[in-house]
């Protein structure tokens, strides 16, 4: 046997070395292009991250408004005021009938005394009250009906029922409005659903287009590299990277973006729950909201490069 | 190694560039390929080098007829050639180092295997000390030496060569050919389109001449 027709053995572990080495390879040769060439690598990157920082803050504006709508679920009770000519004793009386109702969960009694204090401590006229000789307000009794009363119709039934008893004044009952909340915030995390998805479809063309030209730009090189041997595997792994390097800039930038409006919005947002004398905090991207922002850019990234590379590569003659 | 079995190839804008072609080398032979510009010897290339296909007939590669080869199995079947270009083809913003390397980096070689072996061939070309050096920074005779390097790299078992020294003077050109004789010596198969008349009878090995895409005498 001839130097020439000596075999190349390559064993398996050197195969699997040299298969890591050149993944290894171009994940850092493609990271080294793009710092290479800072201005086009920066605008497609901003581009990318204002699409998704706007995906993002769609998804944050739904979730800050289901933890409001959230709050108001858990009052999903009702008020059953009592007559301001009911006293404590007669009040003490009718909560214990109350429970033994059995449509009835739960149920807490709310004293005059309670509601003055609590309407104190939340209102701010707590010195026009001391002018009052007597408490103006009447005892509450917050009712919870049980898990088995979804249907709007009985619980209706229920408020009816306490209401014709003697000694209840008026029950409130805040159901359709609450119903109406949550079929708008379901039209709302739908619409935000169908816009992130076409942002999604930008970003993946977006990319799609840089990796196109990078393409067209190094043609030399991947034509060299097929005549030398390379599979499209190998010639597209590069490229492939670019889109994973483009995507996970592109996905850390958006969640600055996002952090810098949140912070913007907060102080607006604190003062408006103020003015409603309840306590709202924004709430901010959690880690899991974050990792999935990072990586769903970098996914979009790879998909917008593979896509591409997918019927470009066979325009670059030869096989 | 090498079968043309009556192939021609046309080209919708030219016409016939090869017609009815046939010869055999045998493995490690050496043969050059002549005749005038647009005799069809680059096209003749294109065709080993699974570039271009054939229209009709067939080309035998290694026993493997190229016609049929699907397009999965054509790196691994380049990888049993080393091309060599007039133009050189390398690559300006990659050092010396990294355009030779580039046939072991695709076939999956090792890193610590890939330095030794880039190595060697430069040193088989006179060019060790040079890794670091990009394209532009050589001469024309030292890139195409990057050239040969990088085509036999991989020790590949035929040599492809499209007028590899027609940019160079004689006595570079000397050199070069001289180069390919060694590689044959090993048992390496090599086919050489030249115009050269003068170097290549002056060496004696077989001459495949193309005239307006017939071969004339092989």
């Amino acid at each position: 046997m001839t130097k020439a027709q000596v075999k190349n053995n390559i064993g398996f572990k050197d195969k699997l070395h040299a298969y890591l080495f050149s993944h290894l390879h171009a994940f850092f040769s493609s990271l080294g292009r793009l710092v290479a060439s800072p201005v086009s690598s920066i605008m497609t990157v901003i581009v990318l991250a204002v699409a998704i920082a706007l995906a993002a803050s769609f998804y944050m504006v739904v979730a800050n408004a289901k933890q409001l709508t959230g709050s108001i679920e858990a009052s999903n009770q009702l008020s059953v005021f009592l007559k301001a000519s009911v006293n404590e004793q007669q009040g003490r009386e009718f909560f214990r009938e109350l429970q033994q109702h059995s449509n009835i969960q739960s149920l807490s009694y709310i004293s005059k005394q309670q509601a003055l204090q609590e309407f104190k401590a939340q209102s701010g006229f707590g010195a026009v009250l001391e002018i009052l000789s007597d408490n103006p307000l009447p005892i509450v009794i917050q009712a919870l009906p049980k898990d088995s009363l979804k249907d709007n119709f009985e619980i209706k039934a229920l408020a009816t029922e306490i209401g014709n008893h003697p000694q209840v004044d008026v029950v409130q009952l805040d159901m359709d409005w609450l119903r109406r909340l949550q079929a708008i915030m379901q039209m709302l995390g739908r619409g935000v659903m169908l816009i992130n998805a076409l942002l999604a479809i930008a970003v993946i063309f977006i990319t799609g287009n840089t990796i196109r030209l990078e393409l067209q730009n190094r043609k030399d090189e991947v034509l060299i590299a097929k005549l030398v041997g390379a599979t499209h595997a190998f010639v597209q792994r590069p490229f492939i990277y670019t889109g994973f390097w483009i995507g996970l800039a592109a996905g850390l930038c958006a969640w600055l973006i996002l952090l810098v409006l949140l912070w913007t919005m907060q102080g607006p947002v604190e003062q408006l729950s103020l003015l409603y004398h309840s306590q709202f905090d924004l709430l901010f991207p959690n880690l899991l909201e974050t990792l999935t922002i990072i990586f769903s850019s970098s996914l979009l990234g790879v998909l917008g490069a593979w896509s591409v590379l997918l019927h470009q590569l066979n325009l670059i003659k030869p096989q | 190694m090498l079968k043309f079995d009556h192939v021609s190839k046309r080209y919708p804008e030219t016409g016939d560039v090869l017609t009815e072609v046939s010869f055999e080398m045998r493995r490690g032979e050496m043969a050059f390929l002549t005749g005038h510009s647009g005799a069809g010897k680059s096209t003749l290339l294109k065709l080993i080098a699974m570039m271009e296909l054939a229209n009709r007939g067939q080309v035998f590669l290694d026993g493997q007829n190229l016609n049929r080869l699907s397009p999965r199995k054509i790196p691994f079947m380049r990888r049993k050639l080393g091309l060599i270009f007039q133009d050189y083809k390398l690559l300006v913003d990659k050092t010396v180092f990294d355009n030779v390397a580039l046939p072991l980096m695709v076939a999956g070689y090792g890193r610590h295997d890939i330095a030794k072996r880039v190595r060697a061939a430069l040193d088989k070309v006179g060019l060790l000390g040079k890794e670091k050096k990009y394209p532009l920074a050589l001469s024309g005779g030292e890139q195409q030496r990057v050239g040969i390097a990088r085509a036999v790299v991989n020790k590949p078992q035929m040599i492809l060569a499209d007028e590899p020294t027609g940019n160079l003077d004689p006595e570079l050109s000397q050199e070069v050919m001289h180069l390919f004789e060694q590689f044959q010596q090993v048992g390496v198969t090599v086919l050489i389109a030249s115009h050269d008349l003068f170097l290549i009878k002056k060496m004696g090995y077989r001459i495949l001449k193309l005239d307006h895409g017939r071969l004339v005498n092989g």
